[in-house]
């Protein structure tokens, strides 16, 4: 793209751009997808890009990251080699159904789709879409363009992504691994949209890698919409492991039925900017939903986790630790919501935030919103900013442990809180093991690379 | 082993510390005592190393060297050791990992081979039968929901496995029952030899009939206003700090 004005308005060049790829994003992509492609444009015309003065972005600038002249996967580029070949996963003993998904595009070439139980999908958006557009459509929307500018140009642009489906009563044994390689020649953008389904009774574990390669600036705009049906389970780790010149936006909603359960783990280890949306929507009676993010953060990395729950049904858990590290100029931000509507009794609603900062100049924003209609709930929330306990560092100190060392230690106590939450053993064991590098300050990148320590 | 000279201590600008002298010999023990609020725990911290206080003026010299420079690692691993009158609970670090890198970092630092996982649980059993802390309480976070006395015999079960030079018990035995004093005393009087020394921070002259003290110093109002024999501690459980007090009243 180039519409290079002085002082352009951001929100103006992206509009003029979709105006002009607008046959390119129609071609090729389903009913489903076009059909709302123009509402969501307009959407996306009438909010813009977010700015501080939305008061859901009040802490994330996001102009920067969209003012390079980026190139755009508008059409699938698949790699000739196979990205199993080229792309190992470090987590060792980790016994995944891998696929990937390259530049916004799911390659089916890569990925293990016919090694799942009868019955579970794993495969594009893009081609689910058009040959099952009734499975896509069996669950409504979540992500409404109306009340997020990310969400309405994500759903504008969106071609491709995930799609999975695990059936009624299928419990997965091995977990579902989804690496997603960014890997341009130029800055590039993309916009992924991905679906889970969990029915009813199902059981699923999914890890969702984001990863990027070569130094360009990348910006990706995702959407992923998960519905969990009654007395079903479902695990979702979201591991963010890409390099400082990349912009990850991802917005993610949950819908659950009653009695399932649904713990989402967002561990932001490396990125430029990154902000998650992460709503759930408690749709039915004794549902479970946990939430726990971590971020490491160090240089100009800016995380910012901004949560919605809504208590919609009686008899619910919600249970949201979020634990940030930071260091040097970083800066962060999380803002939590608690909607309990009015008949959402015994409601149980726990929400924390604990952050560390490392150094004077790196920064935290932290705000919770309890918005309560019901009378009789439990709902909690903390937050917490500042620095390594001294007293504690001393005690460490006086018994032999040297200054560096007592300080790793506090800090990895201080993460150690939400790594125990992670179920799946070797990716605890992997993640303990990562987070421990990163607070020594070493690059951790879960699986080899060549950069330097600047990327 | 230890010798203060004039030490004069401040923090946030008040001077807590008006010029202390004491001498520590091998094998010495010295009981330290004194209404609250002398600058018992002032001294103790700043022989530890604890940064916020500052030294304005004196010296200390521990085996020869100077201490005062020293970081508060470095004086531990040259052997001296500070049981905390308040032990710190340490949420996520547990009290395993933590005790065996202490002791892993003693050996290293005097030139010994690390202890594997195994040897150093056998060690830490052996300690703990010693003092008689209960085995549930090494696989929580350091201190972490410990009671007063536990808090207490975890500094002495601490102290049992690194074996220190010049151990200082800050009010170790406050708060604790008899039997759990007794313990505390055999930990302590465990580590007795001619070359090992101990500062006793107390207010009661019942800790001192285990421990027996070599001198008895009363701290007050940041200076060693007397010093004597262990019947010091009796004559001070028997009259209080009243007429101390009043002596040094001006
Ligand atoms: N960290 C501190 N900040 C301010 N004042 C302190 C601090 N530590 C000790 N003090 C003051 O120094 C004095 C001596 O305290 P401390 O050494 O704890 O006495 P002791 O142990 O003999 O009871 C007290 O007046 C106390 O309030
Ligand atoms: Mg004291």
């Amino acid at each position: 793209m180039s519409v290079t004005l002085e002082k352009v308005d951001l929100s103006l060049k992206y509009t003029a751009y979709y105006k002009q790829v607008k046959e390119e994003l129609f071609e090729g992509s389903s009913d489903i997808l076009n059909a709302q492609r123009s509402k969501a444009f307009q959407s996306f015309v009438m909010q813009g890009i977010p700015t501080r003065k939305n008061e859901n972005y009040k802490y994330t600038n996001l102009h920067p990251s969209f003012s390079p002249e980026f190139s755009f996967a508008h059409s699938k580029t698949e790699k000739e080699a196979d990205l199993q070949e080229i792309f190992r996963c470090d987590v060792p003993q980790l016994n995944t159904t891998l696929a990937f998904v390259y530049n916004g595009w799911f390659s089916r070439k890569s990925s293990a789709i016919d090694q799942l139980p009868k019955g579970v999908i794993l495969d594009s958006l893009e081609s689910i879409s058009k040959q099952q557009p009734e499975l896509l459509s069996r669950y409504a929307s979540l992500a409404d363009p109306e009340e997020d500018p990310m969400v309405a140009m994500n759903t504008a642009f969106a071609k491709d992504g995930f799609f999975v489906y695990v059936p009624k009563g299928v419990v997965l044994e091995n977990a579902i691994q989804i690496i997603n390689l960014m890997e341009g020649s130029s800055d590039m953008f993309t916009t992924q949209r991905n679906y889970i389904y969990v029915e009813e009774g199902a059981k699923l574990q999914l890890l969702l890698c984001d990863h990027s390669e070569n130094q360009n600036n990348y910006l990706s705009n995702s959407v992923t919409e998960v519905f969990v049906g009654s007395n079903a389970e479902l695990e979702f780790y979201m591991l963010q492991n890409q390099h400082n010149k990349a912009t990850n936006i991802h917005s993610v909603f949950v819908e659950q039925q009653r009695d399932s359960r649904v713990t989402t783990h967002t561990a932001s280890l490396h990125g430029g900017l990154i902000r998650n949306n992460l709503k759930f929507i408690l749709d039915g009676e004794n549902c479970e939903a946990n939430m726990y993010g971590m971020s490491f953060l160090d240089k100009k990395q800016h995380v910012d986790n901004f949560t919605q729950v809504i208590h919609a049904k009686p008899h619910c858990v919600s249970n949201q630790l979020y634990k940030n590290v930071l260091d040097e100029q970083s800066t962060g931000a999380f803002a939590g919501r608690i909607h309990v509507v009015r008949d959402a009794q015994k409601t149980n609603a726990f929400q924390r935030n604990n952050n560390l900062l490392l150094t004077d100049e790196a920064t935290m924003q932290t705000k919770p919103q309890l918005i309560i209609d019901a009378d009789d709930v439990k709902c909690s929330h903390g937050a917490t900013v500042g620095q390594i306990d001294e007293e504690a560092l001393f005690y460490l100190r006086a018994r032999g442990l040297d200054e560096g060392k007592a300080r790793l230690i506090m800090m990895n106590a201080f993460a150690h809180e939400v790594i125990q939450e992670i179920k799946l053993e070797p990716l605890r064991e992997r993640i303990d093991e990562l987070v421990d590098k990163r607070l020594k300050g070493e690059l951790a990148r879960c699986h080899d690379c060549s950069y330097g320590k600047d990327c | 082993m230890l010798s203060i000279k004039d030490l004069y201590v401040s923090i946030e600008g008040m001077e807590i510390l008006k010029g202390i002298n004491l001498e520590v010999k091998p094998g010495e023990i010295h009981a330290i005592m004194g209404p609250n609020g002398s600058g018992k725990s002032t001294l103790a911290s700043v022989l530890a190393g604890k940064e916020e206080y500052e030294v304005t003026s004196g010296e200390v010299l521990f085996e020869g060297e100077n201490l005062l420079e020293k970081a508060p690692e470095e004086r531990a691993k040259e052997g001296l050791f500070l049981s905390f009158q308040y032990p710190v609970e340490i949420p996520g670090v547990p009290m395993v990992n933590f005790l065996k890198s202490a002791v892993n970092e003693h050996r290293k630092y005097k030139g010994e081979k690390e202890l594997t996982a195994g040897e150093f649980l056998k060690l830490m059993r052996e300690k703990m039968d010693m003092v008689d802390m209960h085995p549930n309480l090494t696989n929580r976070s350091v201190n972490e929901g410990f009671s007063g006395g536990e808090k207490k015999k975890n500094e002495i079960f601490q102290m049992a496995l690194l074996e220190p030079k010049l151990a200082i018990l800050d009010e170790t035995d406050s708060g604790l029952d008899i039997d759990a004093l007794k313990t505390v005393a055999n930990g302590v009087n465990a580590l007795r030899s001619p070359e090992r020394s101990a500062i006793v921070v107390t207010h009661y002259q019942r800790l001192l009939d285990y421990i027996v003290p070599d001198y008895v110093h009363i701290l007050y109002k940041g200076k060693i206003v007397k010093t004597a024999g262990k019947e010091l501690a009796l004559e001070l459980e028997e009259k209080g700090y009243d007429w101390i007090k009043t002596e040094n009243a001006n």
